[in-house]
């Protein structure tokens, strides 16, 4: 039960392609609304002040960190997580994290794959350095970075190829 | 790791703004980005009673061209600022120093505004502000006022800024024949520095014959050094100046000694990079 003085406000957004209208608590995180009011866990708290990266989500179509978001800053907006992130780049990226053995426990991978494909779709260059920046605020404690690296690197070529091979029909 | 409870505005206008702010001074806190206040409000180093979230008011986030200046808006995020054309065109040093700026993900929500008015010694754009001969516009609900970079960031997390008053936006004076250099060390790519240096300078036939420097994460704030300016159009050896003009900052991981090392390394070699821009 809530204590009768905590702040509450009304929000109504898109989560995930669906209008959702609800009540929120004021100092609650966007990352902790989506998880506890909406059962979509896909989203990680890991360190609640902006330093890891393991709660990024998309708002009105950027990576954000979803810590430093409150839940009523989303009324009006746009929220997509990792649950709803598909698109040709986000399946590249699955498919190659699994091949190149770039994760452990898995609680950073839904930041990285939507941090990573933030790169993919900027159509930016994909060398290892521009990874590297792309994924500097994401943490990982199991990998040590190396199968991360090469699986955008390979997800990034596998994107390259299959478009080259459409354009080539 | 739950903020205290706060109370909550989210005006769409800055007459609406700015009188919240006259009636409630320092009871309310505007939210930028949230990059930096969240994080403080999570660990409680931060309480505000009043939260004035700025993330609907119209006008604040423009970029243009404006008599002879480049006017940037407050609530302009780092990597619109770091993409936009006319930042590119009229002032090159921001694109230098924003990719040193935290990581895309902050990147994306962080703003301007939000990293002036909090004034971290460590920060990269106060520092350039004043490398730019910067004016930053504040309003308060009597009208607007201009405060010279070089006067408004006042010591540690210490600015100009009045209680009443909002950051609306800096005006860049076009500088036409100038050009930057921008560097920096950290830990890690996007943590905060070390130590960094902002440079503006221009060169007639090969000779630097103006500049503007100033350090970050080196002192308490960032400032002009006349001296170490005079120095460098002299082509005398500007470094070895800087353990008699600077106090740097002290902390267990970065001691004083070092970051005065850092900066001494970093103007030597703004010189060489000068130099090398120059032949190219
Ligand atoms: C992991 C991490 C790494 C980071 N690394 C760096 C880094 O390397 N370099 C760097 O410079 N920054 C870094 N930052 C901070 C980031 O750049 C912030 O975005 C920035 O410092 C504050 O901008 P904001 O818009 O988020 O402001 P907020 O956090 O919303 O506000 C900051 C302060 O400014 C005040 N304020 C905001 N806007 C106005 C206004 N218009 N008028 C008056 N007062 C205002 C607020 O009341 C508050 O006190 C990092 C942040 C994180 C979480």
């Amino acid at each position: 039960m809530l204590p009768l003085e905590e702040p509450l406000a009304e929000i109504a957004c898109m989560v995930n392609g669906r209008p959702i209208s609800g009540r929120v608590v004021l100092r609650q995180s966007l990352v902790e609304w989506l998880r506890a009011e909406l059962g979509l866990t896909g989203s990680h708290v890991g360190c609640a002040h902006g330093v890891c990266g393991a709660c990024h989500l998309r708002l009105d179509g950027v990576v954000v960190r979803g810590c430093l978001v409150l839940a009523v800053q989303a009324d009006g907006a746009d929220v997509e997580t990792i649950e709803a992130a598909s698109g040709p780049e986000v399946t590249a990226l699955r498919e190659a994290f699994v091949e190149h053995g770039a994760l452990q426990c898995g609680f950073c991978t839904p930041g990285m794959i939507l941090q990573a494909a933030e790169l993919l779709l900027g159509g930016g260059p994909l060398s290892r350095e521009a990874i590297r920046e792309q994924l500097s605020g994401n943490y990982c404690r199991c990998t040590g970075y190396q199968p991360i690296i090469d699986a955008v690197q390979a997800a990034g070529a596998a994107l390259q190829a299959q478009a080259g091979g459409a354009g080539g029909e | 790791m739950t903020p205290a409870r706060f109370a909550y505005l989210r005006p769409d206008t800055l007459g609406e703004a700015l009188a919240v702010l006259a009636r409630e001074g320092e009871g309310a806190t505007p939210l930028a980005g949230g990059q930096s206040l969240m994080p403080m409000m999570a660990m409680r180093m931060a309480r505000p009673a009043l939260l004035l979230d700025l993330n609907r008011v119209a006008g604040l986030d423009g970029i243009a061209v404006v008599e002879g200046a480049l006017h940037i808006g407050a609530m302009a995020r780092h990597a619109t600022v770091l993409a936009h054309p006319l930042v590119a065109a009229h002032a090159p040093l921001l694109p230098l120093a924003l990719r040193e700026v935290a990581h895309p993900a902050i990147r994306n929500r962080g703003t301007l505004g939000g990293s002036l008015c909090l004034a971290d010694p460590a920060a990269e754009l106060p520092a350039c502000m004043l490398a730019l001969d910067a004016t930053l516009v504040l309003a308060n609900r009597a009208g607007e006022r201009g405060v010279a970079a070089v006067d408004f960031f006042q010591g540690l997390y210490a600015t100009a800024r009045r209680a009443d008053e909002l950051l609306v936006r800096v005006e860049i004076p076009l500088s036409p024949g100038w050009s930057p250099w921008f560097a920096e060390t950290a830990r890690r790519h996007g943590d905060y520095a070390l130590a960094g240096l902002a440079m503006m300078c221009r060169r007639e036939a090969g000779r630097i014959t103006a500049l503007r420097i100033a350090f970050l994460g080196v002192e308490a704030a960032p400032r002009r050094l006349p001296e170490v300016e005079a120095a460098i159009l002299d082509s005398a050896d500007a470094a070895a100046l800087l353990p008699r003009l600077l106090s740097p900052l002290h902390a267990e991981e970065a001691p004083a000694a070092w970051r005065l090392h850092l900066a001494q390394v970093l103007l030597r070699r703004a010189m060489i990079g000068e130099g090398r821009h120059a032949a190219a």
